[in-house]
């Protein structure tokens, strides 16, 4: 009965990760399907735009601009500006590593493309903690104090809401872009055959700075709203996200965009409800049993098309 | 001469932890160089192999461990053989459902279960003492070499300071010729294996695993094997790290001493290529051991110069990756030596 009892407020937070695995989950979903590899530095990703805000919350504070709490949020406007900003220039980066390393490795083959994420994974998180140092840094001071909801039996910070909010937000703009746009259609049909669109004339050059743009950005929300969830930020903080978010990809079927959003729903909710009966050391490896019981269900995944 | 055997006895040093290397080194080229099985979950085989030899030949919970099992101090050779059956054995139950599928799959799920098993050794600690690990494991041999070494340090008084330094390192001496041994043991081993035709079929399921099946090749099962006996080499790296450092912790396995360094190693080695694996490992551990030296005289933090370090080695990779794929010593075309 104690464990009933807990299950609608684990089912809030599991919708709160949910929210912020969906968002990691785009880009590796977004990546394989155009690229046509996992890529391994997008947890890394994730904590790079989540210490590029930090960087420039610190420096549009230091030129005055107010941060008084939009009530009854914890963060204000230079905070969201600095996110919106760090969603721009971690695009930018991912354009760089792109041009750099991935463009001359891509004829070389999906796996040597992994290779060289893990490689990029594990020195972007360095570059990280060089600057920063291993601590945690805290992007929100104090505690907020969480709003109970008897009717449905859960408490839920004003943060946790905007989570949530911001996450629905973002996957209705991809949405819209991906359906009703020119460069958003190309998306859809370089994923669906990069050689036939490039013999219909679409420019898969562009389609493919457009995947590391719109990922990397998602990427960046996602490690701010975990931030935000977490109160802080380290550079381990998207590797240990990462697994989790390959499981959700690969439940809602890899390269699938909108199986990445169900899959991060499922593993998110899965994870925290587990707590109520395995020791929250497991959350992790919780994912993972999902996800291989998945591959040997149905390897396609829930929302991919079996081959 | 005083400095000149300190360095010699840091090599020796050096060369116990390369060539341990060079056996996962030479673990994964099986599984990779051979049959283009992308395993990036070494560390956890690594972690069985230590794990399940510090419990075979490991001394018994002490009274502040949190364990109550294990500890069944049997010879060394038996930690080392269940280190392979155990790692051999979850390879295969991870093999079973991972292998049919693409190597993106295989590649996530063996990063996966690499951290499970992690989280295992962490969180049981009935078995594994946590996060507290497991402490005071034997080394083989230990008590008659360094006993004897004594005595005979003891009697003869009269050495020279370098030669009494040389001669008291006698264990390490010990442990590199046993670890270089098995090296070589599981070189000619996998040199054997890979030239008959069952090294042959391998080959060509890495080249093309759809000719390979159409040849008639049960192409799933070779893969099996293949992983399996990799696998088990791991665990074998696993057990000669265990009863070396004497003490293992989960933090021992993490993914970049227990499967990135090792990748980079064999990539840059040359995979494919069994001296290459194994040259891989030591100019690999070499570069690592430098860079440690030389960010000493850096004016960073103790983390920072870490970082700087792992920061070197990833674009080590990144450069062979885009430079040089091939690796030092490139892929024999020929499969026989003789022909």
């Amino acid at each position: 009965m104690d464990i009933l009892a807990r299950i609608p407020q684990l089912l809030v937070y599991g919708i709160i990760s949910g929210s912020i695995l969906s968002l990691g989950g785009i880009g590796v979903s977004l990546t394989y399907s155009i690229l046509g590899f996992a890529n391994f530095a997008h947890g890394d990703i994730m904590a790079l735009g989540a210490y590029i805000t930090l960087g420039l919350f610190t420096l549009l504070g230091g030129w005055g601009l107010p941060n008084t709490p939009f009530a009854p949020l914890s963060f204000g406007l230079s905070f969201i500006l600095a996110a919106i900003l760090s969603m721009g220039l971690t695009g930018g980066c991912m354009i760089l590593l792109d041009r750099v390393l991935f463009k001359h490795l891509r004829r070389a083959g999906s796996i040597i493309l992994m290779m060289a994420s893990i490689g990029i994974a594990l020195g972007l998180r360095n570059i990280l903690q060089f600057f920063w140092g291993p601590q945690p840094h805290y992007y929100i001071e104090g505690i907020q104090i969480a709003t109970r909801i008897p009717a449905l039996g859960i408490r839920i910070k004003p943060d946790q809401v905007f989570i949530i909010c911001t996450a629905i937000l973002l996957v209705v703009l991809l949405h819209v872009f991906l359906q009703h746009t020119k460069i958003g259609k190309a998306m859809r049909a370089t994923a669906d055959n990069m050689d036939l669109s490039r013999v219909t004339g679409i420019n898969t050059d562009r389609v493919i700075l457009w995947t590391g743009v719109i990922g990397a950005a998602l990427a960046t929300a996602a490690g701010v709203l975990a931030g935000i969830e977490n109160k802080f930020i380290t550079p381990e903080l998207g590797w240990q996200m990462l697994l989790s978010i390959f499981a959700s990809v690969v439940l809602g079927g890899l390269g699938n965009i909108y199986g990445a959003i169900v899959g991060g729903m499922v593993i998110g909710i899965s994870e925290e409800i587990s707590t109520a009966f395995v020791s929250t050391g497991y959350k992790p490896a919780i994912a993972f049993i999902i996800m291989v019981v998945m591959l040997l269900i149905k390897p396609a995944g829930l929302l991919g098309k079996g081959k | 001469m005083e400095q000149l055997s300190g360095i010699i006895n840091y090599i020796v040093y050096f060369a116990i932890t390369a060539g341990t290397y060079g056996i996962l080194s030479l673990g994964l080229n099986i599984q990779w160089g051979n049959t283009g099985l992308f395993n990036i979950g070494i560390a956890g085989f690594y972690a069985l192999g230590a794990y399940t030899s510090a419990l075979v030949s490991g001394p018994p919970p002490s009274a502040w461990d949190g364990r109550i099992f294990g500890g069944f101090e049997l010879p060394f050779i038996f930690g080392l053989l269940a280190a392979a059956i155990v790692s051999g054995f979850v390879a295969f139950l991870i093999g079973v459902p991972t292998l049919r599928l693409k190597a993106d799959y295989l590649g996530i799920a063996t990063i996966g279960i690499a951290e499970s098993i992690r989280l295992v050794l962490k969180n049981e600690s009935w078995l594994t003492n946590g996060v507290w690990g497991l402490q005071q494991l034997p080394s083989p041999l230990y008590t008659s070499i360094h006993g004897g070494t004594k005595e005979l340090l003891q009697q003869h008084t009269a050495l020279p300071g370098w030669l009494h330094d040389l001669v008291a390192n006698s264990y390490n001496w010990f442990y590199l010729l046993l670890v270089l041994g098995i090296l070589f043991i599981l070189y000619l081993i996998v040199e054997k294996l890979t030239r008959s035709p069952w090294g042959r079929v391998l080959k060509a399921i890495r080249e093309d695993e759809d000719s390979a099946a159409m040849s008639g090749k049960n192409t799933f099962s070779f893969k099996l094997q293949a992983f399996v006996l990799g696998a088990m080499i791991m665990g074998i790296g696993g057990s000669l790290y265990a009863h070396y450092a004497r003490f293992i912790s989960p933090a021992s396995f993490k993914p970049l001493y227990g499967t990135f360094i090792v990748w980079v190693m064999l990539i840059l080695g040359g995979s494919g290529n069994n001296k290459g694996a194994i040259l891989g490992s030591f100019v690999v551990w070499g570069i690592w051991a430098g860079t440690d030296f030389l960010t000493g005289y850096l004016p960073f933090s103790a983390t920072q110069a870490a970082s700087i370090r792992v920061i070197i080695i990833g674009i080590l990779l990144e450069v062979v990756l885009l430079w040089r794929p091939q690796g030092l010593l490139r892929r024999e075309r020929r499969s026989k030596t003789f022909l």
